[in-house]
């Protein structure tokens, strides 16, 4: 099992609380806030994740985790705080730069393109990083390295077989892969999903969350969900958060136990 | 007979989702039917009716081709890259008047004429896609139709645009060596079959674009701008590109026109002409090549019937209403345009035999 392995190697960095974390986090915020007419959905949050660990974040409806991520992927300018990445401050950087400097995300709706085939929607993304875009005279569908890499995104998402379906005619569960797939296709080192498991049944739910535990090995992921007991399974720290503040963040037994946790969030029965 | 049905669902269950099984979604890269065949028997019929229609029925030819020209200009802004801009003749009448303006009283050569007529309409290209491509939906439409109305009145109310009347175009522009002429516009068949070349090398052109990964993003685009600038596409740049080629190939269009008609007009750069040139677009089909020029040759025929007083009688003074009415009545049966109508008959075509079937 490449996931045993892996918490066996790393067991200080990977299950620690943050102030004890010696590795350095490949993507943190810090003290980020933003503001809507005056009204703070995201106030004073600092986050940060590291290759080999997936980071959850929950939080009820209207929490601010979607304020966060859009913040830390770079599509809503934060209006406090900033943001490092790869040991660069990138807070002024646009989301395309930061998706080429490595920073994936998916969508909590599904943001494929429907009318192309599961291989060109991972093809597409793959040649985002390619030199020469304008270079009319090259065929796109005869790009083999995007096409190698689409092909190594498919498979690792579970959907080689599909390559030439059109992407529109697959199962709900397939396009949430897919758009995993995509974000695998543009060679990302930190991934922040949005609600991947959305609307799935359980064993699709099964399949998206041993493919998290195997690409968290090379990634760091961020992971914003709401299936409470798939979060509590996969991930390696949990951040919670209510009303656009951090109340605690930690490993998964202490959120358990966390009394302000409880009251705010958990509720009793959990 | 039910436990048949069943099987056959099945059955389609497991083909479904390749291209052929959805029906006419477009290729990413936008392959149709006959590949090369279909475009390049169009370009030979294109070069060959000289030889046997009228002179009248050349110089409707040349009209058509240009349009043509046009509508493809367009077509890479509307079809490719879900652009729609109701300001496109802008470029068309300023790269006709710049053709105009830089021939002067004495004409000029053609090797100066085609870049400066192409620069002019990409430069107003550039400085109107900047600032129109932040806005999005109608807010874009109505800027570009801000923009292009702002051109148009340049041109109206400034004595070097000859005012209303416009200007003339006093000699055709050639194109030489030295002392030896190589092509003169003012004759008329070297002027058609350069038109018919710039349409095959404008097609030719965009289909090689939309090919290329350059093609395939805007392509992205179109479906999910969001979505490619999270892959890390930056997106602004590649719709500016889009915007300028545009722009210069109308501009093209342009100078064509105004060695056509030996004289240019404010008119040309009115809404009018933005509005004939989208509906071009959508009576052909949106997102086909063949489209954009199968529109144009309709759209200018059915004009020039419903015009024709022969034909018509009092009836052609009234040509916009019976265009109009046409036209709605086309769209409203075919919503795909003039190219979906095979797919559109194949479908109906497969709803009888499904009703068929099941009586």
């Amino acid at each position: 099992m490449p996931t045993g392995s892996l918490m066996s190697a790393l067991p200080a960095q990977v299950f620690a609380p943050r102030e004890a974390t010696s590795a350095t986090p490949l993507l943190e915020a810090i003290g980020l806030g933003r503001r809507f007419r005056g009204l703070a959905a995201v106030d004073n949050v600092s986050i940060d994740v590291c290759v080999g660990e997936i980071h959850a974040v929950i939080g009820t409806n209207g929490a601010g985790k979607s304020t966060l991520i859009n913040m830390l992927s770079g599509e809503l300018a934060p209006s406090a705080g900033s943001v490092r990445f790869g040991g660069n401050d990138v807070t002024r950087w646009s989301q395309p730069r930061r998706a080429r400097a490595g920073l994936g995300r998916s969508y909590q709706r599904t943001t494929i393109f429907a009318e192309f085939s599961v291989l060109e929607n991972c093809r597409l993304t793959a040649q985002a990083s390619e030199p020469g875009p304008w270079r009319i005279w090259e065929r796109a569908a005869n790009d083999t390295r995007a096409i190698a890499v689409a092909m190594r995104a498919l498979a690792a998402a579970g959907l080689d077989g599909d390559a030439g379906r059109i992407a529109s005619t697959l199962s709900h569960g397939a396009k949430r892969q897919l758009e995993i797939a995509m974000c695998l296709a543009t060679a990302p080192r930190a991934l922040l999903l949005d609600e991947p498991l959305a609307g799935m049944g359980a064993e699709e739910t099964g399949r998206m969350l041993a493919l998290l535990a195997s690409l968290k090995e090379t990634h760091a992921i961020l992971l914003v969900e709401h299936d409470m007991d798939a979060v509590f399974k996969v991930a390696d720290r949990i951040t919670v958060m209510v009303n656009g503040q951090v109340i605690a963040s930690d490993v998964p037994e202490q959120i358990r136990s966390d009394r302000a946790v409880r009251e705010a969030y958990l509720g009793d029965g959990h | 007979m039910a436990s048949d049905d069943g099987a056959d669902d099945l059955r389609s269950d497991a083909a479904a989702g390749t291209r052929a099984d959805v029906g006419a979604l477009p290729d990413i890269g936008r392959r149709e039917a006959g590949g090369w065949l279909v475009p390049a028997a169009a370009a030979l019929a294109f070069a060959a009716l000289p030889l046997v229609v009228s002179p009248y029925a050349q110089d409707l030819i040349v009209r058509i081709a240009i349009y043509a020209i046009f509508a493809l200009s367009l077509e890479l802004l509307v079809g490719a890259t879900g652009l729609v801009s109701l300001g496109h003749a802008a470029f068309l009448g300023i790269g006709a008047y710049v053709t105009v303006l830089a021939s002067g009283d004495s004409g000029a050569s053609l090797a100066l004429l085609v870049p400066l007529a192409m620069a002019a309409a990409a430069g107003y290209a550039i400085v109107v896609g900047a600032l129109s491509l932040r806005t999005r939906g109608v807010y874009f439409i109505m800027v570009t139709l801000a923009f292009a109305q702002m051109a148009y009145f340049v041109v109206h109310d400034t004595k070097a645009g000859g005012g209303s009347d416009g200007i003339f175009l006093y000699a055709k522009p050639t194109l030489a060596i030295g002392a030896q002429t190589l092509l003169d516009l003012g004759q008329r068949l070297p002027f058609y079959y350069t038109v018919v070349a710039v349409l095959v090398l404008t097609y030719a052109f965009i289909a090689l674009l939309l090919g290329s990964r350059f093609g395939h993003a805007l392509a992205g685009i179109r479906v999910n701008e969001q979505r490619m600038r999270a892959a890390g596409f930056s997106t602004t740049p590649y719709k500016l590109a889009a915007f300028t080629i545009a722009g210069a190939l109308a501009g093209l269009a342009g100078l064509l026109l105004a060695v056509k008609d030996g004289a240019v007009n404010p008119e040309l750069l009115s809404w009018h002409e933005s509005g004939a040139v989208l509906l071009m677009l959508i009576f052909g089909g949106i997102g086909s090549l063949r489209g954009a020029v199968l529109g144009a040759i309709c759209f200018t025929l059915l004009k020039e019937l419903f015009q024709s007083e022969a034909l018509l009688g009092s009836l052609a003074s009234h040509w916009q209403l019976t265009l109009g009415l046409t036209i709605i009545a086309f769209v409203a049966a075919l919503p795909r345009g003039l190219i979906g109508i095979g797919a559109r008959l194949r479908g109906v075509r497969a709803a009888r035999a499904g009703a068929a079937r099941s009586t």
